[in-house]
């Protein structure tokens, strides 16, 4: 962690990224979290008050301080979404999930959000997985739509073949 | 100097003074929940309101974040102000009825019941102890976190803050922790206990037609109709 830490903060000290949403949007691509000790040094090497880092930090949604699941599933209920019944296709993947929105499955695969409104109402109701837009989705199509991410999960296991350190080194 | 009328007054108050400041100045009481003279004017508790403008382009703003500016007419107790200040008393009855400073302003301010769904929140969101902790203490420990109905105060990860040092100021300045008296009217949302004072001449006028408070004649009994029997 120590080493992280460090080579992390070089980076973030680079000019650009002088506000703290801006450094938590880094930390949380990089790490697909916010991590505590991540945030409090970053607290102390730039000299911003924690708490300011942290209300920010829990003030947004895209803004997550536990562990995010590998594929990140976001439904929407905006008013467009909802009046085309984007609630049962919720309802439905978090049936098949087992979670619901704000969680992440056990096996750290799955996180469900629900936000208000993706802005591509045209396309409601709108279920986005890992930032790709999948549009005028019924809960048929969100059954269909996992089964293909599950696949491609069982794919991905079964290149890496033994899921030791070395496999996985073998497998890049 | 900036000249602007006050309850009819003509005043002449500093740049940069607010409406609150200078109505304080001149001896008139407003009601404050998250204001104080040592602290950065917040603007959350809205009780401070006050009319300006007159007939139908008046507006209330909150007298407390609002800078006094030249020609202003500002009027700290007409009919809509009281009215609104009466109905965010009773609001801050329904969510916090364990605070004295709140249950005092309530009966202070005539408010005898609560139409709303009781809560019994610790907290106001007024933000008092942020700013005490951040502005006269260079804590910087504790702040506000989530949004929406979740917000609320805490410290960092709501854990114990490195940052605090155990002041007690944020505590000594929180209106919900000064806790009520035991009273007779102990476990009611609304106490009023030492109710004293509601302008009755306000049954009669649009606005409160002088600037005492508490108010001595009525106190004593002006031959007027009272509102409150007590
Ligand atoms: S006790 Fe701690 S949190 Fe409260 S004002 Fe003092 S330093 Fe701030
Ligand atoms: S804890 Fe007290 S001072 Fe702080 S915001 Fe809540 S009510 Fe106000
Ligand atoms: S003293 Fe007279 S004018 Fe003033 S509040 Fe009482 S009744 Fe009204
Ligand atoms: S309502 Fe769902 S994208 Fe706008
Ligand atoms: S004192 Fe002005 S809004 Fe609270």
């Amino acid at each position: 962690m120590e080493e992280r830490t460090r080579t992390d903060l070089e980076n973030l000290k680079k000019p650009n990224g002088s506000s703290v949403v801006s450094l938590l949007q880094e930390v949380q691509e990089k790490y697909n979290y916010l991590p505590e000790e991540i945030l409090r040094e970053i607290a102390k090497e730039r000299d911003i008050p924690l708490i300011d880092i942290y209300s920010v930090a829990t003030f947004y949604k895209a803004f997550s301080l536990a562990p995010k699941g590998k594929h990140k599933i976001v439904t929407c209920s905006g008013t467009a979404c909802h009046v085309r019944g984007s609630e049962k296709v919720a309802r439905e993947i978090s049936r098949v999930l087992g979670i619901e929105p704000g969680y992440t499955t056990k096996d750290g695969l799955y996180s469900l959000e629900n936000v208000n409104c993706l802005g591509a109402c045209a396309l409601a109701p709108l279920v986005v997985v890992d930032g790709k837009y999948h549009g005028n989705v019924t809960p048929a199509k969100a059954l269909e739509l996992f089964k293909m991410y599950t696949v491609h999960e069982k794919e991905e296991k079964e290149e890496a073949g033994c899921r030791c350190a070395t496999a996985k080194e073998l497998a890049k | 100097m900036i000249n602007l009328t006050l309850n009819g007054m003509e005043i002449k108050v500093e740049k940069r003074t607010t409406l609150l400041e200078a109505a304080k100045f001149y001896g008139i009481e407003i009601p404050a929940l998250c204001y104080d003279e040592a602290l950065s004017p917040y603007g959350a508790c809205r009780l401070c309101l006050v009319e300006i403008g007159t007939g139908n382009h008046s507006r209330l703003v909150s007298s407390c974040t609002y800078p006094a500016r030249d020609g202003l007419i500002v009027r700290t107790h007409t009919e809509r102000v009281i009215k609104a200040r009466k109905l965010l008393l009773e609001l801050y009855l329904a969510t916090c009825p364990s605070s004295r400073t709140i249950q005092d302003m309530a009966s202070k301010h005539g408010v005898t019941t609560v139409r709303f769904k009781q809560k019994n929140e610790e907290c106001i969101l007024c933000g008092l102890c942020v700013r005490m902790c951040a502005e006269q203490m260079q804590g910087k420990a504790i702040g506000f976190v989530n949004r929406g109905i979740k917000r609320r105060i805490t410290a960092p990860f709501a854990k114990k803050s490195e940052e605090c040092r155990l002041c007690g100021g944020c505590m000594y300045i929180c209106p919900a922790c000064q806790a009520r008296c035991q009273g007779p009217q102990e476990e009611n949302p609304v106490c009023n206990a030492c109710l004293n004072l509601s302008p009755p001449c306000l049954d009669y006028f649009q606005e409160a037609m002088c600037y005492m408070d508490p108010c001595v004649a009525c106190e004593l009994g002006t031959g007027r109709k009272a509102k409150f029997t007590y």
